[in-house]
């Protein structure tokens, strides 16, 4: 296996940072609301809140977003992704959210999380916090709170692995297998 | 996995594993409802056209509002304001249907087999509403829906399924669905109104009601489907209701936490007593509720969801 790009201290290291710069940017957790793009936005808001909790004593209400239904690829793919439940179980109106995902690539999935969360309410902003930026833009969005910058090049696969899901914490980068041309993914 | 189907026609062609797949989607799709605004943009752009050769106001109502809470287009076309009335047959009907391209057909009628025959000649998915006295499999996937969220395990749940079996489609595709999930099944009913060799779908059979849900997890009553029937089954309405009619006075011999479905409309007094439904162990709103969340769960699978997210 290769070398990990990112390290469970690395990614430690940059969880607290990040927490940091949201409360900076925000002036405090006041209002503040983050959620999680499912699957690994999830464990990654909840990091992020326990990191705010220790620097400001305030615990800030997460809420989950499964995309699926607000992709712009449905019916392209054969498979039909395991659905989970989209939980929001706060006001977003007037609220800062910040939203949190692993990855950020071709911004597709950011768009439909923007989306989705827009039919919760009006919130007063939305902010993006992610882990890796790896590049390849398809769409006008850019990250507000970055955890590494990470060229990559397309047919490169950037595996975020975190201990609530996958056991470990670590960041690999891959060579992507293509299976056999017919099934080739569409990026997000 | 892919969801292995192009169309819906019966609990039949569903395996285990399918079954359970509809129902977690169907958790999932249900939050929608709840939200301030009760609509995702997944069908966007898809047509969905609800054709019924029956009355209806649950079911495709139901179909209706799971469409236009997926962003689909749905259209409704019911046999009495249809051309069939002109004298045009079924199948150019469908044919003439599908020239206008839609992506799912919803379908009921009251022959058996009839969107079994659709599905071969037409190319969208077709799904069934109800066909005569064969199959209802969204019924029966929104009566699971329900039960699942008032009981841990579907394995061995004893069931007991009170009324009109032979004329009904919900009791047929209840059955398949409930054995394919190992649960126990009782129909409840006097000798005409249950088909011979009912046994050879492996439930057992009863003619006594009080017997049969002693030890019932799950009640369901059907109605007397009288348009249905052409030859008197029993001696009046009032004998059947002493006989086969859910009370509160019987209920006593039931479990303390029995729930009862039935798949409506209710006739109030005749299968159900107004004390039972007013009951907290009636769930029949809360079926209805499942119906929605089932359809618009199966309209997202039929069509082919999206690529997992490999990022």
């Amino acid at each position: 296996m290769s070398q990990p790009a990112l390290t469970a201290q690395d990614i430690q290291r940059a969880l607290i940072r990040i927490a940091h710069e949201i409360l900076e940017r925000n002036k405090g957790a006041d209002n503040l609301a983050l959620v999680g793009i499912r699957t690994r936005g999830v464990p990654l808001a909840q990091r992020l809140i326990e990191q705010i909790k220790i620097i400001e004593g305030v615990e800030v209400p997460l809420g989950l977003l499964d995309i699926t239904l607000y992709r712009d690829d449905v019916a392209t793919g054969k498979q039909n992704p395991v659905l989970k439940k989209t939980d929001i179980p706060f006001a977003i109106t007037e609220k800062t959210i910040v939203l949190v995902d692993d990855v950020l690539f071709t911004g597709r999935t950011i768009r439909a999380a923007i989306d989705e969360l827009m039919d919760f309410g009006r919130p007063a902003g939305v902010q993006l916090a992610v882990l890796i930026d790896r590049g390849h833009r398809e769409l006008p969005i850019r990250a507000d709170f970055v955890g590494k910058n990470l060229p990559t090049s397309r047919d490169m696969r950037v595996q975020v692995q975190l201990a609530e899901n996958d056991d470990t914490d670590q960041v690999i980068l891959e060579k992507r297998v293509i299976d056999k041309g017919l099934n080739k993914r569409k990026e997000d | 996995m892919p969801f292995p189907h192009k169309d819906l026609l019966g609990i039949g062609q569903l395996s285990k594993d399918d079954i359970l797949t509809i129902l977690d989607a169907t958790e999932s799709f249900k939050e929608i409802s709840t939200r301030p605004i009760k609509k995702v943009p997944t069908l966007r752009g898809r047509t969905i056209v609800n054709l019924f050769f029956e009355p209806s106001t649950r079911t495709r109502t139901s179909f209706e509002i799971a469409g236009k809470r997926l962003s689909a287009d749905v259209i409704n076309v019911t046999g009495s304001t249809s051309s069939v009335t002109k004298g045009e047959s079924l199948l150019d009907t469908a044919y003439n249907l599908e020239a206008m391209n839609p992506d799912i057909l919803v379908v009921r009628h009251s022959a058996s087999g009839v969107p079994h025959m659709l599905a071969q000649k037409i190319n969208c998915s077709v799904i069934n509403a109800g066909d005569g006295a064969h199959e209802h499999p969204t019924q029966a996937l929104l009566d699971l829906a329900t039960i699942r969220e008032h009981k841990e395990n579907f394995d061995g749940l004893k069931v007991a399924i009170v009324g009109d079996i032979t004329h009904s489609r919900v009791a047929r595709s209840n059955i398949l669905a409930m054995k394919t999930l190992g649960m126990t099944v009782t129909v409840v009913g006097p000798p005409t109104l249950i088909p011979v060799g009912m046994e050879s779908l492996g439930v057992r059979v009863s003619h006594n009601l009080e017997e049969a849900i002693a030890d019932a997890d799950v009640i369901m009553m059907l109605r007397i489907q009288e348009e249905r029937h052409n030859q008197t089954s029993f001696p009046s309405l009032r004998e059947y209701s002493i006989l086969f009619g859910l009370t509160a006075e019987k209920l006593k011999k039931a479990k303390e936490d029995v729930i009862i479905l039935h798949p409506g409309p209710v006739n109030r007094g005749v299968e159900i007593s107004p004390d039972v439904i007013e009951s907290g162990h009636c769930l029949i709103l809360n079926q209805v509720n499942n119906g929605v969340a089932v359809r618009m769960t199966l309209m997202y699978l039929l069509l082919g969801g999206a690529d997992e997210n490999p990022n």
